[in-house]
């Protein structure tokens, strides 16, 4: 007989507007790590959160263990030994490592025994080669480490059953490395691991079974060393996918960016910017790949004219634009796709028409004698909506109604359709299905081939690497190295985002952060 | 001693009395914003206090009673808020708005028959044995009543609570990330309660210690805007407990010196002198921000934002 640790039956969850999960089937045995995969939105998140109490399942049943449970609450979890890692990172930035420990812990008494807590955290640190100090404030960790603090802080707690989210998006290759070496040793232990995902080939290394979900379905449970890369990526969109995107030889012209010594703070006051140095060409791709957190979003908004710069310059298409105002760079030439649509990007709450003409409202002719022509704004979104095959409701429903792929869609056709000399693409895929990521990305490329010069920042190496022409790799603040794409190693990149040259360098760092 | 230093002494531990009156609301607001719930019902939860404490005090004939009523009335007020903003997620600043008129216009009415009727039982004062003796400090300081010296204990406490203990990490937690707390089995909804309530307990007992002790009479509108200085003080103590007695003083020190000029007959019109508190409050803030942004300090950072577990 199996040992069955988790057991989850016929689990439905609603949302407004959409079944995120639709009598879901999953199982854990002891021992074992199972790989829970899908696409973007395919409810996986969803699904944990329910088993981690988070969200209540509107139907449905869980066995821990073999017995029929309630989790009403994470403290529930907690207590059946569940331990989960969540996608976006639990953690209070302005305490400390021991106070996020300790968070919620109902077995300490009132006053914190600073001593005795930190010498158990650095045991389970120690134990497993972590490397946390736990007088440090969370937001001084670099993403890695605040994911290693996560790992800590469930381990603290006795979890058996852990819950990795999406853990690798945020790793360097060689860090990912290290975190299959740490989730190895917790099988030995005798824990389980649920590994969330929707990379195939982190999926095919470490998992022993995996279970694939699709648009809130359940699709089937796989045994991992049964199934090709390709059979999975099948059932993960339902269709076949092609990995490779086509691309014409790049053919490089002017140059059109040029940020030279420049030097920006960032929200904190600190210095996020540290003597950068970049070009990128019209017709190009440059990708810049990098560790979340290492200034690639104070770079796109000082471009953008987002964020004051205190040292360096700016130069578009040969003018100077160093500090100038955001619609000043705009009208250079220079458009944007910010890392956040529905923060940034889109008025959530406006309507489609209103999104759309966002770049062109006070201009003719949907700006016309003093007033907003709104036949014209209708007759503009409608013909971006045409063109681009965006899924609305209604042209007058408010955005945040749409799918995350039809809103950046609708974001990528604004801002294209202003015939940028620059493009600044920031995680542009980010959160979207298969299908939309290619949309995107066919996108990108096909205004390269146009002779845009197209900036994309990205945390998704993979994509960097799909449709860049050269990249760079940024590492506080600075350009540590930029490769034509055609002598590009991913393994050499990976080691450059953690700002080691060797892997000799990178096994020595490990624990010399501390 | 010469006249004019126990001029000095005199003025200065009246400074410390009137001071009291905005130290106890503004350690309240300090402990309820850390928790993320910001309450601008203050000065409705003060007067509240101030007129329930002082009937109660009249009543019974016992300050201390009094006292005690007061803290209860303005904590029960503040339910009304931590209602709204808890369980219904409505917006903080139209409820703290709200309840602000609410106490006033339910003062009005209840205090009708009290109006201009005193509270002529004294409170004793204590000199703390020793530290009564250092000079200057001892007098301005160590010879005041018990009220005074609970909030010297209570700021102290609520210090060593915020940053020594468990409570005080909770505390932080939810008013900095609620869904991570709540990830780690934190009760924010509990906690944001306990600690509204906890802030209308404190804001009745300043009101009270005005009708009680400071002015001992009841009129219409007596706090006289302090709810909107003790708000302020709490930007300019960094929501640090430790730091808030400063700023109180300072507006207790302006409140007794325009007493003071106004009972000498000055010839500075008097609309004028009532000006200087709020005068002060505004350059106290825009300093106080200016102070925060160099040190980067800020608001606890989900100040004002309702919880919903299962919104994104
Ligand atoms: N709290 C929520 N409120 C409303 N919709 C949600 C919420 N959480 C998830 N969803 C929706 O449910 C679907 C599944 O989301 P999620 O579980 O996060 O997917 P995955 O983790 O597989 O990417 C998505 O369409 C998402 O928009
Ligand atoms: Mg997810």
């Amino acid at each position: 007989m199996d040992d069955i640790v988790v057991s989850l039956k016929n689990i439905t969850k609603r949302f407004p507007g959409i079944v995120a999960n639709d009598r879901v089937n999953f199982e854990l045995r002891r021992g074992e790590v199972h790989t829970l995969l899908g696409e973007n939105g395919a409810g996986k998140s969803t699904l944990m959160n329910i088993l981690d109490g988070i969200y209540q399942p509107d139907e449905g049943e869980i066995y821990i263990n073999g017995k029929l449970v309630e989790i009403k609450n994470p403290s529930d979890a907690m207590r059946l030994g569940i331990g989960m890692i969540h996608q976006h990172f639990m953690l209070v930035e302005t305490l400390t490592v021991l106070e996020n420990v300790i968070l919620g812990l109902a077995e300490q008494g009132l006053y914190i025994n600073k001593k005795e807590i930190s010498k158990r955290i650095e045991e389970v640190s120690d134990r497993y080669n972590l490397c946390i100090n736990p007088s440090t404030k969370i937001w001084q960790l670099s993403v890695g480490e605040q994911q290693r603090v996560e790992i800590i802080k469930t381990l603290f707690r006795g979890a058996q059953i852990l819950i990795l989210d999406e853990p690798t998006a945020v790793l360097t290759p060689q860090e990912v490395e290290v975190s299959f070496e740490i989730y190895k040793q917790m099988i030995e232990e005798g824990k389980s691991i649920i590994f969330i995902s929707h990379k195939l080939n982190e999926v095919m290394d470490i998992s022993d079974r995996i279970t694939v979900l699709r648009k809130g379905k359940y699709i089937g449970t796989v045994d991992t060393d049964k199934i090709t890369e390709k059979e999975l990526a099948t059932m993960m969109v339902g269709r076949e996918v092609l990995f490779r995107l086509e691309r014409k030889p790049h053919e490089r012209k002017d140059k059109v960016l040029q940020v030279s010594n420049l030097k920006a703070l960032d929200d904190k006051g600190l210095l996020a910017l540290n003597g950068l140095n970049l070009e990128v060409f019209s017709g190009e791709i440059y990708g810049l790949a990098g560790v979340a957190g290492n200034g690639q979003k104070i770079l796109s908004e000082a471009i953008a004219g987002l964020r004051k710069v205190i040292d360096g310059k700016i130069t578009i298409a040969g003018k100077d634009l160093t500090n100038a105002s955001a619609s000043e760079i705009f009208a250079h030439g220079v458009s944007y796709i910010p890392p956040d649509r529905l923060k940034m990007g889109l008025v959530p709450n406006l309507s489609s028409v209103d999104n759309a003409i966002l770049r062109r409202y006070y201009k003719p002719p949907i700006y016309n004698r003093h007033l907003i022509n709104y036949s014209e704004a209708e007759r503009y979104a409608k013909k971006l909506i045409e063109e681009y095959d965006i899924m609305v409701p209604r042209e007058d429903a408010p955005v945040k109604l749409l799918s995350g792929g039809n809103m950046q869609k609708l974001l990528l056709a604004r801002e294209i359709s202003e015939q940028p000399k620059l493009l600044i693409a920031v995680h542009p895929t980010r959160g979207l299905d298969v299908g939309a990521t290619e949309f995107v990305r066919r996108e990108l490329l096909k205004q390269r081939d146009n002779g845009v010069a197209v900036l994309l920042i990205s945390e998704d190496l993979d994509e960097i690497f799909m449709i860049s022409d050269r990249i760079g790799v940024i590492y506080e603040g600075q350009i540590l190295d930029t490769f034509d794409i055609k002598e590009a190693k991913i393994e050499k990149v990976g080691l450059l985002m953690a700002g080691m040259k060797s892997e000799r360098e990178f096994s020595e760092q490990v624990c010399s952060t501390v | 001693m010469t006249s004019q230093s126990s001029i000095f002494v005199t003025l200065s531990s009246t400074a410390v009395r009137s001071g009291t009156i905005l130290l106890l609301p503004t350690l309240g607001e300090i402990f309820a914003e850390r928790a993320g719930i910001l309450n601008l019902g203050i000065e409705g939860m003060m007067i509240i206090g101030a007129l329930f404490g002082f009937i109660a005090g009249f009543v019974t004939k016992n300050p201390y009673i009094g006292f005690v009523v007061g803290m209860i009335a303005g904590g029960l007020s503040a339910l009304i808020h931590a209602f709204v903003s808890i369980t219904l997620r409505g917006n903080q600043i139209v409820s703290g708005l709200a309840l602000t008129i609410f106490g006033l216009g339910i003062t009005n009415f209840f205090g009708q028959p009290w109006i201009n009727r005193k509270f002529t039982i004294p409170v004793k004062d204590y000199a703390i044995p020793g530290l009564s003796k250092i000079p200057y400090v001892g007098q301005i300081f160590f010879h005041q009543d018990l009220f005074v010296y609970f909030s010297y204990v209570l700021m102290i406490a609520m210090w060593f609570m915020l940053f020594k203990t468990k409570l005080g990490v909770h505390l932080r937690a939810v008013g900095e990330n609620a869904r991570a707390s709540d990830a780690m089995g934190v009760n924010v909804n509990r906690n944001r309660y306990f600690w509204t309530f906890f802030g209308g307990l404190l804001a009745g007992g300043g009101g009270a210690y005005l009708t009680l002790v400071y002015a001992p009479f009841w009129l219409d509108g007596i706090t006289a805007g302090r709810g909107w200085i003790a708000l302020a003080l709490v930007i300019f103590a960094m929501w640090n407990p430790l730091y808030a007695f400063i700023g109180a003083y300072l507006f207790g020190g302006i409140d007794a010196l325009q007493f003071q000029l106004q009972a000498s007959g000055t010839t500075i019109p008097s609309s004028l002198l009532n000006m200087q508190p709020y005068l002060l409050t505004l350059i106290v803030v825009v300093a106080a921000t200016i102070v925060l942004r160099k040190r980067h300090i800020g608001t606890p950072r989900e100040l004002g934002e309702p919880y919903d577990r299962e919104e994104r």
